[in-house]
């Protein structure tokens, strides 16, 4: 876990179809279970038809923009490798780019479905929110024929941190 | 959405959030017409058991009906796209003068930066043109708290009132305090020939009427929670409103501000006031010059206003101090994946042929607008929804004979290409109309209309027949067509109907491969 800070900013990208839109979403669920202040906005007007898209979640204290600046998102999450070049200037300095765990991701699981899943398990290991929001934020998001299968994805992905 | 109603917070979109505040607020009946950004508005509405909500057949139906049920008697809301209010402006115009009898709200979301638009137009001027009060909430949270204040400005003013929203607002999610439905009981119907027969000598006695209100919306502006003053260090002061409001205090946490909540009318004497109070004054909005020009007629000379550049596009964090310091629009857009039509796409099939006959493609908003692009590059037209049906016709009466054809969706020829085959059929046009019948209304997410013949909340209802429609309307030949798998029967109808002197339509039908079919 991070050393507390005022605020927590992330950026997602991936392209239409990634799941990266569910996975913000999934951390924004978690971050307000655990009584923070989130905000959360994404540009997915046409995503739906394989386009771009890129999501930026914020929880802390008080927040205001729902927009990270450049170089102010603590987390890069990316989903593929072009829109990871596209969008690394929001990074800040000594931000941490998950960008090396796509591929540990993607050889843990077997459906890439799971991907935006287990790319939020890697970040989780990171974030000041404990597992039972993480768990609530699972429910709140999975329907219930997909939830076991998720949380597994979720708890094996947290681990892929602790090994590095 | 809904089904959380039970929790005392949720996380919510802007559209949704906004949704569960109208709910709180008693309302009764909604209306709309699918469009990026607001769509999921109605959507989150029909989660409400209680409501009544439609998918209506476009805007100006959507806005007759639910301002109907406001001086039926009961609140009512319509919601839509910048772009819809453009069709509902008929019936707009002239409720303001004939006011309501329960609360009716008027939702338009923005879409600066045009994310899935054909306009970027700024709806803030509506509120002057049609003399109507504008609120502007700047998050979700606001969002759900202003629809209570809207619903009793609307009563307590007897008018119409706007909510403006932009893309950024209605797609933001916040975490939002829940609170409980308010009951609210209908006001009775009774004629009232003065106020709702709007006949010129009845209008222009309503015309005083609304002027009359105008003056008192501004007394009102003036002393409303709405417009917030935060005074903190005065060497620097801001007016703002909307997301943008937001942006800055992210930069600026230490400036003073002007919030602007109720817009329009505006409040002079606190503008006037906040202005002496700070050494140095800057306005900042999102897209046209909305408060500048205002600023300027009031005379404030130590107005500051943004570099006309930044009139292009959506505003963002990143670019608030070169907004703030005048400087001129200097971003760098980084390049993004374009979209396309989705694979099995039934469109690429219809678009492969119409490119390899070399027709010029008039086309109209939806999905298939994507065929413009490339690879496709086979539609070359698209200004407004109907207008692939019209244009048809005019760029024919230009070219007597040409090979043009138009082309629109299954959604968007109910919303309004139909008027324009009735126009085609009366005046003798010729050519052929390709309905792009993918069963839905895809590009905004798959919402129901009448020729699928399913409801908002997925109920059956009558069936559209779309071939019975043509055929009524005037169109000598209806050919209806699965284009998936059959590439040849289709090119070889197009170049018969092509050369035929007749009014044809084809209608290529075949579901949306990305939306389940909804039951």
């Amino acid at each position: 876990m991070m050393k507390k800070q005022a605020d927590y900013n992330i950026t997602f990208g991936g392209i239409g179809g990634q799941g990266i839109i569910k996975a913000s979403e999934l951390v924004g669920w978690a971050a307000m279970y655990e009584g923070f202040h989130v905000k959360k906005s994404e540009v997915h007007g046409m995503s739906q038809r394989g386009g771009s898209v890129e999501s930026h979640v914020r929880f802390g204290k008080k927040i205001y923009s729902p927009l990270v600046s450049p170089g102010q998102a603590d987390f890069l999450l990316c989903f593929q490798g072009d829109e990871h070049k596209r969008l690394k200037p929001f990074l800040k300095k000594n931000g941490v780019d998950l960008v090396d765990y796509l591929k540990p991701a993607l050889d843990m699981i077997d459906n890439p479905r799971c991907l935006n899943t287990a790319l939020v398990g890697v970040l989780a290991a990171y974030l000041p929110i404990s597992n039972a929001s993480w768990q609530k934020a699972l429910k709140t998001v999975f329907k219930p024929s997909i939830l076991q299968g998720n949380k597994e994805v979720f708890r094996e992905a947290k681990k892929l941190v602790k090994k590095n | 959405m809904a089904k959380k109603i039970t929790l005392k917070k949720s996380f919510l979109s802007g559209n949704e959030a906004l949704a569960r505040g109208a709910w709180e607020s008693g309302l009764s009946v909604a209306c709309a017409y699918p469009g990026t950004p607001s769509t999921e508005i109605l959507e989150a509405l029909a989660g409400y058991k209680e409501l009544d909500v439609q998918w209506s057949v476009n805007e100006k139906v959507a806005y007759e009906v639910a301002y109907g049920a406001a001086v039926g008697g009961v609140r009512s809301l319509f919601a839509c796209k910048h772009v819809g209010l453009n069709v509902a402006m008929d019936p707009l115009m002239t409720s303001s003068y004939a006011g309501v009898n329960a609360g009716f709200v008027v939702v338009v979301c923005d879409d600066p930066d045009m994310h899935s638009s054909q306009n970027e137009q700024d709806t803030r001027w509506v509120g002057i043109y049609a003399k109507l009060p504008v609120l502007e909430p700047s998050s979700p949270a606001e969002a759900k708290a202003f629809m209570a204040e809207a619903f009793k400005i609307s009563e307590k003013f007897d008018t119409p009132v706007i909510v403006r929203m932009t893309t950024r607002i209605s797609h933001t999610k916040e975490d939002v305090k829940l609170d409980k439905r308010t009951t609210v009981k209908p006001v009775k119907l009774e004629p009232n020939m003065r106020k709702y027969v709007m006949v010129p000598g009845n209008a222009r006695l309503r015309h005083v009427v609304i002027e009359k209100r105008a003056e008192k919306l501004q007394k009102f502006s003036e002393r409303t929670k709405l417009n917030k003053v935060e005074i903190n260090d005065t060497k620097l002061g801001f007016i703002t409103s909307s997301v943008t409001y937001n942006y800055l205090k992210e930069v600026y946490p230490d400036a003073s501000y002007l919030k602007l909540g109720f817009l329009y009318p505006f409040c002079d004497e606190k503008i006037a006031e906040f202005a002496k109070s700070v050494k140095k004054l800057v306005v900042v909005e999102e897209l046209d010059p909305f408060l500048e020009e205002h600023l300027k007629a009031l005379g404030i000379k130590k107005a500051k206003f943004k570099h006309p550049s930044f009139r292009l596009g959506e505003l963002s964090p990143g670019v608030m101090a070169d907004v703030v310091n005048g400087n001129v629009k200097n971003v760098k857009k980084r390049p993004g994946r374009p979209p396309r039509l989705c694979a099995g796409c039934p469109h690429w099939v219809t678009f492969s042929v119409l490119k390899k006959l070399g027709l010029f493609v008039a086309g109209d908003i939806g999905c298939y607008t994507l065929g413009a692009l490339p690879p496709t590059s086979a539609l070359h037209t698209c200004i407004c929804m109907g207008a692939g049906v019209t244009f048809n016709e005019g760029l024919r009466r230009a070219h007597p004979g040409g090979k043009i054809v138009g082309v629109v969706g299954d959604s968007t020829f109910v919303h309004s290409g139909v008027t324009g085959l009735i126009n085609a059929a009366y005046n003798k046009a010729k050519g052929i109309i390709f309905i792009l019948d993918n069963s839905t209304t895809a590009m905004t997410g798959g919402q129901q209309h009448p020729a699928t013949g399913w409801t908002i909340r997925n109920e059956k209802t009558k069936l559209l027949d779309l071939k019975r429609l043509c055929k009524a309307c005037g169109a000598d030949n209806v050919d209806v067509v699965n284009p998936t798998g059959n590439i040849k029967e289709l090119e070889a109808l197009v170049k018969k109907r092509i050369d035929e002197d007749a009014l044809s339509v084809i209608i290529a039908k075949h579901p949306c491969v990305l939306i389940k079919k909804k039951k």
